[in-house]
C-alpha cells in the first residue's frame, strides 16, 4: 500500500510555516461564501425555470422534466466552457459554479478540449474524465454503499 | 581563470559581457507597465500556432533570433547555446535548438533559469572553450497551467497569494568581448526546504531559497547590500517578497527594503490585472532583467545589479506524493564596469 507518511518538520521549518502563515493573506471567507450562494442559488433558479417549461411543454410530471433539465444545464456549462467564458465566471462563482452539474460539465469539457491536440485516442478519450474521473469513481462506490444499506435493511 | 571565493561564489578573472538581450512577451504582459521594454509583444497567446507549447517554442526561437539579429551575429557563429524552460524535458529549449542549429546545453532550474544559464555561459566563456554564447529561457502561462495545475478552461478560484506564470521568452548573448554589462561574479544556490506543501503559493517556498543565496552572496565576496544599486529576485512575488525582507532581517540582519525588488511585482499592473500576487515562472526574471533592466544598466540608471532568480524544483508527482516544495536560487552579479 503506498502510504503518505507524513514527514515532521524540524524547527526551522515549523518556524518558517508560522511566519508564512502571518504573511499570506487569507481568502475572504464570507466574500466567497455570499458569492456562491448568489451564483449557485441562480443556477438553481434556472435549473428549476427548466424543469418547469419541460414539464409544462412536454406535458410531463416535474420528476420526469429533471431530466431535461440537468441535459440543458449541462449543456449550457458545457457552451460557456467551449466559448471560454465559464472560467471567468467561475474565479468569483467558485464553489456556486463548481457544485452543481455545470462545474462536472465544465470538468470534462475543459480536459477533452485541452487534450485535443495529444489526439483522439491518447488525449480526448483517455484526459476527458482527468477531473470527473474521481467524482465517477467515488460516486459508483458511494451508490453501491447506499444501494445495498437500503436492500438490507430498509426493503 | 576565474575563482572559488568563499563557499558558493564564482569570481570570474575576465568577467564575460552581456552585448545584447531581447524579449518578446504575450498579450497580456502587453498590456503591463513594462511594454515598452519588449522587442515583440504577441496579439495573441497562442502565437498563430495549434497548441500553447508551439507557442511557446516559437515565442522563445523569436527572442533567440531577434537578439541574434540585434547584435548583427548568424547562428554559425554561436558556440554554445544554453536554454531551459519549464514544460516536461525542457521541450521548448530543445524544439528551438533544433530550429537554431547550434551546439546545446538544455538546462533545468524550473524558474531560475535565466541566472542559471547565464552563469553556466560565463564558466565555459572564462574556461576559454567558448567565445560567444546564446542564454535562453520561456515560460507560457497556459502549457504552464496544463501541466502543473488544471486544464486551462476549468473553473476555479484562484487563492490571494496564488501567482500568475508570465507567457514569453528571453534571450542574452553573453561574449568574452564587447560593450555591455559584465559578469563579474556569481553565486551558486543549495536547494532549500522549509516546509512548504502549497503549489498556489510558490512565493513562500522560494523566500527562503532565495535569501539563502543572498545570503551567501554577501558572505562569500565580501559586500554589503549597499554595494549594488539593486538587488532583485526573480518570482517571489508579492508574499514572498516580504517574506525574503523579513528573512534576510532575522537571519541575515540585513534591510534590504531600501535597494531589493522583486521582478514579479513590475511585469503586470497590480490595479488593472487581476493576477493577485504578482508573477511567476522562468519569463519572469528574463523579461525584467534582460528587457527593462538591461537597458536601464546601458543608460547608466544602474551600475551595479544583483539578480537572484528563483526557481521551484517540485513537480505534480511528488507534490502529490507529499513531498515538500524544494527551491532554489542562483545569482549573480551584473556590472558595469
Amino acid at each position: 500500500m503506498a502510504k503518505k507518511k507524513k514527514k515532521e518538520l524540524n524547527l526551522r521549518q515549523k518556524k518558517y510555516q508560522e511566519l508564512v502563515k502571518k504573511t499570506e493573506p487569507k481568502p475572504s471567507i464570507l466574500k466567497n461564501v455570499i458569492l456562491a450562494f448568489v451564483f449557485g442559488g441562480t443556477i438553481c433558479i434556472i435549473g428549476q425555470f427548466f424543469t418547469d417549461f419541460y414539464a409544462k411543454v412536454m406535458n410531463i410530471t416535474p420528476e420526469l422534466a429533471r431530466n431535461p433539465a440537468t441535459v440543458t444545464m449541462i449543456f449550457i456549462g458545457a457552451l460557456l466552457t467551449g466559448i471560454g467564458v465559464f472560467d471567468n465566471i467561475a474565479k468569483y462563482a467558485g464553489a456556486g459554479l463548481a457544485v452543481p452539474v455545470t462545474g462536472f460539465a465544465n470538468s470534462i469539457v475543459s480536459s477533452a478540449l485541452e487534450f485535443k491536440h495529444e489526439g483522439l485516442v491518447h488525449g480526448v478519450g483517455s484526459k476527458m474524465f482527468m477531473l470527473a474521473g474521481s467524482v465517477i469513481t467515488f460516486g459508483v462506490v458511494t451508490a453501491f454503499f447506499i444501494g445495498l444499506y437500503y436492500a438490507l435493511f430498509i426493503l | 581563470m576565474g575563482k572559488k571565493v568563499g563557499k558558493q561564489t564564482f569570481s570570474f578573472d575576465k568577467p564575460p559581457v552581456i552585448i545584447n538581450t531581447a524579449t518578446v512577451a504575450g498579450p497580456f504582459e502587453g498590456q503591463g507597465p513594462l511594454k515598452n521594454y519588449y522587442d515583440h509583444i504577441y496579439n495573441d497567446n497562442r502565437a498563430e500556432q495549434e497548441s500553447f507549447e508551439k507557442a511557446e517554442r516559437e515565442m522563445m526561437s523569436n527572442a533567440c533570433i531577434t537578439v541574434l539579429n540585434k547584435a548583427k551575429i548568424t547562428p554559425r557563429e554561436i558556440d554554445i547555446f544554453i536554454a531551459g524552460d519549464l514544460l516536461n524535458q525542457i521541450i521548448t529549449s530543445g524544439f528551438t535548438a533544433l530550429g537554431l542549429e547550434v551546439p546545446f546545453f538544455g538546462v533545468y532550474a524550473a524558474c531560475s533559469t535565466s541566472a542559471l544559464s547565464l552563469i553556466i555561459a560565463s564558466i565555459i566563456l572564462e574556461s576559454g572553450c567558448a567565445e560567444i554564447a546564446l542564454t535562453a529561457t520561456s515560460s507560457h502561462n497556459l502549457s504552464a497551467e496544463r501541466q502543473f495545475r488544471y486544464p486551462t478552461e476549468y473553473g476555479v478560484h484562484r487563492k490571494p497569494y496564488s501567482q500568475w506564470t508570465v507567457t514569453g521568452a528571453g534571450a542574452a548573448l553573453v561574449s568574452t568581448k564587447g560593450k555591455g554589462p559584465k559578469i563579474t561574479c556569481a553565486t551558486i544556490g543549495k536547494v532549500e526546504d522549509l516546509g512548504c506543501k502549497d503549489p498556489m503559493n510558490m512565493g513562500a517556498a522560494m523566500a527562503p531559497a532565495a535569501v539563502s543565496t543572498m545570503l551567501q552572496h554577501f558572505a562569500d565576496t565580501g559586500r554589503a547590500p549597499e554595494y549594488y544599486d539593486l538587488i532583485v529576485t526573480g518570482d517571489l512575488g508579492k508574499v514572498g517578497y516580504e517574506l525574503a525582507l523579513e528573512l534576510a532581517s532575522s537571519q541575515g540582519g540585513f534591510d534590504l527594503s531600501k535597494n531589493y525588488y522583486d521582478c514579479g511585482l513590475v511585469i503586470y499592473d497590480p490595479e488593472k490585472q487581476d493576477v493577485h500576487a504578482g508573477a511567476s515562472g522562468c519569463a519572469a526574471s528574463a523579461l525584467v532583467v534582460y528587457g527593462y533592466l538591461f537597458k536601464k544598466l546601458l543608460d547608466g540608471k544602474y551600475n551595479k545589479i544583483l539578480l537572484a532568480a528563483t526557481g521551484a524544483l517540485h513537480s505534480p508527482t511528488s507534490n502529490q506524493q507529499g513531498d515538500n516544495i524544494p527551491t532554489i536560487a542562483h545569482a549573480v552579479s551584473l556590472e558595469m564596469v
